[in-house]
Order: structure tokens, then sequence, then C-alpha cells
């Protein structure tokens, strides 16, 4: 958190320079009275206040309670003490915290570059259809979109189900005699592929409707002219639509990276983590410790390892950004 | 010639939609037909795709499971209230960075950036800490406040992007006329923002309606706290291994968010693309 403030203070917020942004920030000119005088700070104090209380306590929070010995006595006691970083030695000298650390990075990478080149296709897609079928794809992914977490992954408990999910039962018919009564979520890569399907199944409508309404920014004119001069369609993807919708495109991604790093839910619900060790992601892993061993305090070190991690992929991506905007300037 | 080439190369085009469409609304249908079937033809080995005989069964054992109304009153009560709280709050602040000029505005709107990327996955531990201590534990504005907070920032981001395009003109001649400057607001800007509160109270009410880990570890004695998605994700206590009851009740804890998206499908598109846009 605070490695993002250090690296972007001094630069614009992030929406600076994005295209079809309205002409200027805002700021008006000094009204009759002489300027707002106190009023901006009297709007802005409820969500200063409620931000303060409510996200940047908690944080504070979690740090002390990372360098403190803090367990269930401590918890109903309060006489937790201070030992420094004797938590986070522990954590990473753990090698079960080094092997969440691993599969939440192959977890991410994975739901990101599926996520990303699908809802890219999709996007593509629904811009080439005619009226028809561009509401009918538009209006089945706002469907995916709306539907709840839980539900959702219980529906795909459902599918999956060994006895009676449909998927065992369509696998057998193809020919897969071993899928019959398959066990999903006994197996631990079977598992994990699961809730990969699940959050690409979950993810996919809001990135490709966004690249989507990016698309529809880019300038007839350019497409037209590109094919007078018989450019292919890859070469006019390469050099006119992904330019143009580049900073769309890391705006999704950096928000897709952030959402399946913390991705909890659906694995709490579907697998509690298991089978084994199989699905636990850093998330997953910070509650166990905390909730279910009541060690507060490794659990609040590993989701401080968890924020740190997160804000690295973050300053890559404001980095990124920040450096094209130069480009543009 | 010229029109066959055209719709011939069209077949993988509209091959691909049929196949997004039907892989996007699968699981949703599968959902609902499950809900319908009779518990027999869900416990046989060769599922079919559309129910040969329909049954309310399951949504009567659903809705008649412990409890089922009050956990819906409790989503619903802890939602409306996140939400309205967020939109209020919200408008203030949106305004105040659109329309004035002041010391640390973009200091305000980069925090409100940082704000929205909250690791409130790394949080229940010292939320559920503090909500103790003060004696919020168990009760429901404790969520409230919660889904207020993870709803907050981009309610101000997709507001602040709806106000700064109303031409400020409209509301200074309104002021020449005699309005106030809230008036002038509440008149004339505000009937135009209805698009962008729209998506950003959607956005709320998905957020809230859905949020699972905070109403999981934050109401723990007090059961009759519990909201919609922990009840449901606790299924299988309640109905046994009952499918048919839990795709009912799963499609009763859905059926709100999707009826609301679907008849509000042109707006949430254009409503989201405008907040991820201009965000």
């Amino acid at each position: 958190m605070t490695a993002v403030r250090e690296q972007t203070a001094p630069h614009p917020p992030p929406s600076a320079g994005r295209p079809r942004r309205s002409p200027g920030p805002g700021p008006r000119r000094p009204s009759k009275d002489g300027g707002p005088g106190v009023w901006p700070y009297v709007l802005i104090a409820p969500a200063v206040l409620g931000t303060l209380y409510l996200l940047v306590y908690p944080l504070v929070r979690a740090v002390v309670i990372s360098l403190q010995d803090f367990g269930l006595r401590q918890l109903i006691l309060g006489d937790a003490r201070f030992v420094g970083l004797d938590n986070y030695g522990t954590l990473l000298g753990d090698s079960r915290f080094w092997e969440v650390v691993r599969r939440t990075f192959l977890f991410m990478a994975v739901n990101v570059a599926l996520i990303m080149v699908l809802s890219t296709l999709v996007a593509l897609m629904i811009e080439r259809l005619g009226r028809f079928g561009r509401t009918a794809v538009l209006s089945s992914l706002v469907l995916t979109w709306a539907m709840p977490v839980i539900a959702a992954t219980t529906v795909f408990q459902w599918l999956f189900h060994s006895e009676f999910g449909i998927v065992n039962a369509v696998l057998k018919d193809l020919g897969f005699e071993s899928f019959d009564r398959y066990a999903w979520f006994a197996h631990g890569p079977a598992a994990f592929a699961i809730l990969i399907a699940l959050i690409v199944w979950q993810s996919v409508p809001f990135a490709a409707i966004t690249l989507y309404s990016a698309l529809t920014t880019v300038p007839v004119e350019l497409y037209e002219s590109a094919r007078l001069d018989g450019a292919s369609g890859t070469r006019i993807f390469r050099s006119i639509t992904f330019p143009v919708v580049r900073p769309i495109f890391l705006l999704v991604f950096s928000l897709e990276v952030i959402w399946t790093f913390k991705a909890f839910v659906q694995i709490w619900v579907m697998t509690n983590g298991g089978p084994g060790d199989a699905t636990t992601i850093l998330p997953v892993y910070a509650v166990q410790t905390a909730l279910s061993s009541q060690r507060y305090d490794l659990g609040s070190a590993a989701s401080m390892v968890t924020v740190v991690l997160m804000s690295g992929v973050l300053v890559l991506y404001f980095r990124q950004m920040f450096r094209q905007e130069d480009e543009l300037a | 010639m010229s029109t066959t080439r055209p719709r011939m190369r069209r077949i993988p085009l509209n091959a691909a939609a049929v196949v997004t469409v039907a892989l996007c609304l699968f699981p949703v249908y599968w959902m609902v037909a499950t809900a319908f079937t009779p518990a027999r033809d869900i416990q046989s080995d060769t599922p079919r795709l559309v129910p040969r005989t329909w049954t309310l069964d399951h949504f009567r054992t659903a809705v008649g499971a412990d409890g089922f109304g009050l956990f819906w009153r409790n989503s619903l009560l802890v939602t409306l209230s996140a939400v309205l709280l967020s939109l209020v709050v919200a408008l203030g602040s949106a305004y105040a960075v659109a329309r004035m000029r002041w010391k640390g505005r973009r200091h305000f709107m980069l925090m409100v950036f940082i704000a929205q990327m909250a690791p409130w996955e790394s949080l229940i531990i010292p939320v559920y800490i503090i909500s103790r201590d003060t004696g919020m534990l168990d009760r429901l504005p404790t969520l409230t406040l919660v889904y207020f907070m993870m709803t907050l920032p981009f309610t101000v981001i997709v507001l602040r992007g709806f106000i700064v395009t109303i031409p400020p003109e409209l509301e200074e001649s309104a002021q020449v006329d005699g309005c106030t400057r809230l008036g002038a607001f509440r008149h004339i800007a505000f009937p135009l923002l209805a698009p962008g509160l729209m998506a950003t109270s959607l956005f709320g009410y998905i957020t809230a309606w859905n949020e699972f880990a905070y109403a999981n570890f934050l109401i723990i004695k007090q059961q009759d706290n519990r909201t919609l998605p922990v009840w449901l994700s606790s299924f299988q206590n309640v109905f046994g291994t009952d499918w048919g009851a839990t795709m009912a009740a799963s499609t009763l804890f859905a059926a709100p968010a999707l009826v609301v998206f679907l008849l509000l499908q042109r707006h949430v598109t254009s409503g989201f693309a405008a907040g991820a846009v201009k965000g």
C-alpha cells in the first residue's frame, strides 16, 4: 500500500490521459462569492472519515497484530505483546507457505491469461456481429455477470457432482468412461481446474463488455484507410485496434490480477482449500491460519505479505501506465 | 458471389457467438432447470437437458426452510442501506471533486483510487477484532458499514465521471435565475446523473447482496442475523444433499440480480463502460 502511494504520489491520478474523456478535470472558475471556502472539505468529510475508520484503521491494526504474539488467549484477554518480526520469520521459514505463494501466482497467471485472451476474442466478436447477435451475446454476458458468486459456486458444485453431475454424464456419453462418478473435488488438479473455470466464467463478462466498449471508441476512418491500404486483419489489430484500446486493456488486466489474487469466496465455499492443500491460495491460507488455527498473528502476517505482493503487481502496472502517458504528452 | 461470400465468412463468427451464449447461459439454465426437476429425475445417472416433468416442490422446501424469510429481509436491509449510504456520501465527494477547486483535490482522488484496490480479504481479522471490541460483532449495521466502504470508492469515481460531463454553465445559469447552488444542482444536474446513479447503485447492490466473507465471519453467534449468501453456502447442512432444494434456493437468491440486470441491460453496459472508460 505505502509502496503504491510513494510510487504514484508525484503523478496525476490514473484517470488522466484516458481516451474519450470529457474536456478538463472540472475545476471551474471561482464562483461569485469568491471560491468554495470550506464546502469541499465538508462534502468530502464523510468519505474521508469513513475511509479512515473502516479501511485505514483496520489496515493499521492488521500490521500491529502481525507484529504481536496474538493467539486465542490474547484475543480474549487482550494482553498481546510485541514480538517484532518473529511472525514473518515463522511464515517465511515455512515451506508450506512458499508452496501457497507459488500456487497463488500460478492460479493468478492461468486465470488472468485465460480471462484476457477469451474476453478480447469475445469483444472482437461482438463488434463484428450483427445487431441481433450483438444483443444476444451482450445480454447473456450481463446475465452471467449478474449471477451472484455464491449461487454460481453452488451451481458449479452441482455441475461437477460426482454422481449426478451433468459434466460427468456428458463425458461418459462421449466415451470417456473414466469419468463415470469421477470425484472432481477429491483430486487436487481437478479441483484447481474447476475453480479456474468458475472464476474465468465469472470474470469474462466484465472484461469483455469493457473491452468491447473500448473497441467502439476506435475511429471508423482508421479502419477504412487501413483496409484501403490492404492491411490484413492481424495487422489492423496490432497497429490500430490494440494501441487505441491499450489503456483500457491494461486497466482490465490490472483489475483482473487484483481480483484473482484476492479470490477467496469461491475457494472457501467450494473446496475450503482442499483436497489437502491443492487449492489453498494466500487469502485462504491467511483465513485458515487466523480463524481455524486461531493464530491471528500469523494470519495477519500472511495477509500483509499478500498486500505487499499485490502492491508490487500494482506498482508495475502504474509504472507502465505513467510511462505511456509520458509518451503521449 | 458477392453476397454469398460474406455470408459464408460469417458462419464461424456466428458459430462462435452461439458457443459464447451457450457457455454463458448453461450454468444459469441448469440451475433453474434443476430447481424445477422432480427429485427422482435429479438423482438419475442420465441427466436430461429439459426436465420431463416440472415441479415446484423444491421451491416449497427452500422457502419453507428455517429462517429463509428472515435472511432475505436481512440481506435486503443491509444491501439497501449500504447502497443508499454510499450514494449519498459519494455524491457529495464527487461533486466537490468535479465542480470545486480546492487544495488536496488530487490527493483525495488518488486516495479514492487506492482505496478502490483495498485488500478487503486481508482485513477480515482486524475488522473482526475491532467489531468485537466495540460490541459490533454479530450485528447487521457492521455489515452495512463494511459494504458501504467497499462500494464507496467506485461510486465516487463513476459519479465524478458523470458530473464532469454535465456542463457547469447549466447550473450557473440556473443560479443566475435565482436558484441556490444546491437547488441548481438538484434541478439541473441531478436528473442528468440518473444513469450514473443507476450504474453505481447496481454495482453496490451486487457487491453487498453477494458478499460472503464478512457476513460469514462477523455474524457468528446471532444466527438470526445471517444473510442469504451465508445461508446458501451452508445448504448442505440445511437440506442434506437435496440438490433440487439447493438449486431452488440459489435461483431465488440469484433472481433479483438476474432480473434487474436483464431489465437494465443497456444501462448496465453503457453505465459500466462509461465508468470504466472515464475511471
